[in-house]
């Protein structure tokens, strides 16, 4: 039941109480970039690619409802821009070697990258020192490739309710962990379905190969957002 | 005892609550000097969390460390005006003097040097927590003295030897911290007597308590100014039950210490404060976050709250009422700047790490344990008692038109006379240095680093919301200061206190840091300079919390308010210097082969 009405860009559209900005734009077939965001988990906010103007005030979409007459702004080119620089800055921030990575493809940071044509970035490369990690028996920490995006943290869960992955410190030292008895206990399809679930190459199941060959995944086809962006006339 | 036995006992002590998370923590670091893996698993098996749960905690706020922090663990505060005042004589003494760097500890284990963020003691710098026992105005000499007496295995508590004044030399404190109270207002140091504002406020309904704050024009004293009288009306409002009342008295923005001094001297106008306002928002729980740099206040604040039980000021029944219960818990940080933005201090007073709550919802609607909850700064509520005590209209006749009553300000720097001082709103910055001795300033760092950097043309400007809204830290600036160091401390705060959440606050603060150490190095263009405001602006835009938010602004406002000295540093001659020295960078493998290659002569074969 759709009760709100709204614009993003100057197109109207409908929304339902308690939808948040992207969920309801999504819903109205427009895509509003984002990272962090996953369908069906609580939205973290944290790579702030969804920023959209309402009113001269910059909000995520992942996290602000929508509003009866709500007028979003969206693809203003300096919110593209920013866009731009907010993945940018990911790029710089670890070490993501997309040639020889096993998520190529499928990434979603490197299909927005794409997405803006990121060829260098603005930002002077960082290149952090960082491990790969062994994280219980099933599976491997990437952290180079590591976002942050929390979706592992969000998503990942032991039968009885406990955390299987965590942050651990703060500031830029800010990194992904798991308890290792409950990484080692995840079931193997829980433990596919972490590392399906990470944007990035940063969660991997030990012992699996890549079945599908760069070049045939998901964004060597088409770009990410046009399953959502209605075609355009 | 073993390890695992005390352990099992702190946890124990807190009923095995999760929500005690940090209490517990505490606790371990202080019993074992840190928290180590093991202790981490037990930690986490006895509450039934999972490790990563309590290592997200254990390594998220300063105070805890992984490895021992020595068993005297001395925390150097590491501000712009710890610099002024001599730090790096005092930090070299305590090197030399211990026998390790900083963020080391001894072989033996029984020193271990820490650097901290400002530990809210600007006025008698340089400073230092030393098993959480404050050391004021050090010096070399001093330090040596420290050190020895460290060596002899003495106690901490007996190297104070001089006591502040006031409540300081008070058998709970005991402390050589000093209030330095400059100018005493109407509003917080006007005296005090227990019980007159709370009695007023309970003879009217909690409605015309609220509506006689609103007439007040009470604005949050935190810095931020939202009108406290439509908090509490809001909170109110919420069906949801029970509702809190949380007092925000993690005062971290550096250059801010006048909770401590509202703390110390004035704990019961607070309790009353906080007292009026579950009276006003169908509170019967107070809560009252301190940060763990004044955990040497807590006696003493115990002991007010205890008084004021006895005095039936608080706990059942507060002045023969039935229906009005209200009591207050102290609960403690254990060091994050960011558990001051109200709802990371939410999450850390439920035992968690201490990092922003998306809003909405706002924590009038779900905030403490999901419940209503109004957080106001230690100086608003203060500022509420004493509207209840003398009315709204003596109030709103102090001040300017939009700014009501007075504001306390923390003052330090290169003045004279560093300290507090409660002015009414709509004194002049100029008037605020005379005040203080600092008219030589060339810079005036108003509202800390998040705040603005006012220059000597400015002075003119007014504090108050209509011009410079402030939490109330005034850095002076002298003439004889680079400001690029201070530009610098900021940002290296700024990228040490980030909760790491979000991308722009996290990697962008790092990235502008960067950019501004290339300019400061000479190595920089106009193009350099256009580079740190748009990205500084991309920050604050993009980031989630206020922290994000205001993150570039030492830079930005002294790009705006200063500009000539960025532009006495950029190059005039060349669109682009690198960043990176190919030369100096190629040397090692170029003397290995034995060739002779200079970056020009790279440039010229391509």
């Amino acid at each position: 039941m759709s009760n709100i009405t709204f614009t993003i860009d100057g197109q109207s559209c409908t929304a339902e109480t308690g939808q948040t900005i992207l969920e309801a734009a999504r819903a109205n077939g427009i895509y509003i970039p984002s990272l962090c965001w996953y369908e069906g988990m609580k939205p973290a906010g944290s790579c702030r690619i969804c920023t959209v103007r309402v009113g001269g005030r910059y909000m995520a979409a992942c996290t602000q409802p929508v509003s009866e007459g709500m007028a979003v702004e969206n693809m203003a080119p300096d919110l593209e821009d920013m866009r731009k620089a907010l993945v940018e800055m990911l790029f710089v921030e670890g070490n993501h070697m997309c040639p020889t990575c096993e998520k190529s493809g499928n990434c979603e940071l490197q299909a927005l990258a794409y997405r803006y044509q990121m060829l260098v970035p603005r930002f002077p490369y960082n290149f952090p020192v960082r491990r790969v990690e062994p994280a219980g028996t099933k599976i491997l920490l990437e952290h180079n490739r590591c976002v942050k995006c929390l979706r592992c943290v969000r998503g990942v869960k032991a039968k009885d309710g406990r955390k299987v992955f965590g942050a651990l410190h703060r500031a830029g030292r800010k990194k992904i962990s798991v308890d290792p008895a409950l990484a080692s206990a995840l079931p193997d399809r829980q433990a596919k379905e972490a590392m399906d679930r990470c944007p990035v190459g940063s969660i991997l199941k030990k012992e699996v190969g890549f079945a599908v060959p760069i070049g045939q995944r998901k964004y060597d086809k088409t770009p990410i957002g046009s399953d959502i962006q209605k075609a355009e006339g | 005892m073993s390890s695992q036995a005390i352990i099992q006992g702190i946890v124990g002590r807190f009923h095995r609550d999760r929500g005690r998370l940090i209490d517990i923590l505490r606790d371990v670091q202080a019993a074992l000097g840190h928290i180590p893996p093991e202790a981490v698993s037990q930690v986490a098996g006895l509450l039934g969390l999972s490790t990563v749960d309590v290592e997200g905690v254990a390594t998220y706020y300063h105070f805890f460390t992984p490895t021992p922090a020595g068993r005297y663990a001395v925390y150097l505060n590491d501000n712009i005006v710890s610099a002024f005042k001599g730090r790096a004589a005092v930090a070299e003494a305590f090197e030399k003097a211990a026998g390790c760097s900083f963020g080391e500890t001894t072989p033996d284990g029984l020193i271990g040097l820490h650097s901290t963020s400002c530990i809210g003691m600007n006025d008698q710098e340089p400073a230092a927590l030393i098993n959480g026992v404050v050391f004021t105005n050090l010096t070399p000499v001093k330090v040596r003295a420290i050190v020895a007496a460290m060596k002899a295995g003495r106690p901490v508590a007996s190297l104070v030897k001089t006591y502040g004044e006031g409540a300081n030399r008070s058998r709970l404190v005991r402390s050589m911290v000093r209030n330095n109270i400059r100018r005493k207002g109407p509003v917080l140091f006007a005296p005090h007597i227990a019980g007159a504002a709370l009695r007023k406020a309970l003879a009217r309904t909690p409605e015309e308590v609220i509506t006689e704050v609103k007439k007040a024009n009470l604005l949050g004293r935190g810095g931020a100014g939202f009108p406290t009288g439509l908090k509490w009306e809001f909170c109110r409002k919420e069906k949801e039950s029970p509702h809190y009342l949380v007092c925000n008295a993690d005062e971290g923005e550096p250059g801010t210490f006048k909770d401590r001094v509202i703390l110390t001297e004035r704990p019961k106008l607070l309790f009353e404060g906080m007292a009026i306002a579950g009276y006003a928002i169908g509170a019967r729980e107070g809560i009252l976050y301190l940060r763990a740099e004044y955990a040497y206040l807590r006696p003493h604040l115990e002991k007010s709250l205890a008084d004021l039980r006895a005095a039936r000021l608080l706990g059942r029944r507060i002045g023969g009422r039935k229906d009005f219960d209200f009591d207050v818990t102290i609960k403690l940080g254990a060091g994050a700047y960011i558990c001051g933005e109200e709802s990371a201090l939410l999450e850390s007073a439920e035992g968690a790490r201490g990092e922003p709550r998306d809003r909405p919802p706002f924590p009038v609607q779900i905030g403490y344990l999901g419940k209503p909850t109004s957080v106001n700064n230690v100086e608003t509520l203060c500022a509420g008692a004493r509207i209840l005590e003398k009315g709204a209209d003596w109030f709103k006749a102090m001040g300017t038109p939009r700014s009501s009553g007075t504001k306390v300000l923390s003052v330090s720097g290169d003045c004279r006379l560093a300290g507090v001082y409660e002015i009414e709103f709509g004194t002049t910055v100029w008037q605020l240095l005379k005040m203080a001795g600092g008219t030589e300033a060339q810079a005036v760092q108003i509202g800390g680093p998040s705040g603005t950097c006012i220059s000597r043309g400015q002075v003119n400007r007014t504090i108050g919301f209509e011009d410079l809204a402030t939490g109330g830290s005034v850095i002076v600036i002298g003439p004889q200061r680079d400001l690029f160091d201070v530009v610098h401390n900021f940002m290296d705060f700024f990228i040490e206190e980030s909760c790491g959440h979000c991308v722009p606050c996290r990697a962008g603060n790092a990235i502008l840091k960067r950019k501004l150490e290339k300019v400061t190095s000479g190595k920089g263009t106009a193009k350099d300079l256009a580079d740190l405001e748009a990205w500084g602006k991309i920050i604050k835009a993009a980031s989630r919390c206020g922290l994000g938010q205001t993150s570039p602004n030492p830079i930005l406002t002294t790009l705006q308010n200063f500009r000539e000295h960025y532009d006495m540093r950029v190059r005039k001659d060349a669109d682009f210097i690198p960043e990176f020295d190919l030369e100096a960078a190629v040397k090692p493998a170029a003397s290995v082969t034995g060739q002779v290659l200079t970056a020009h002569e790279e440039a010229a074969h391509e």
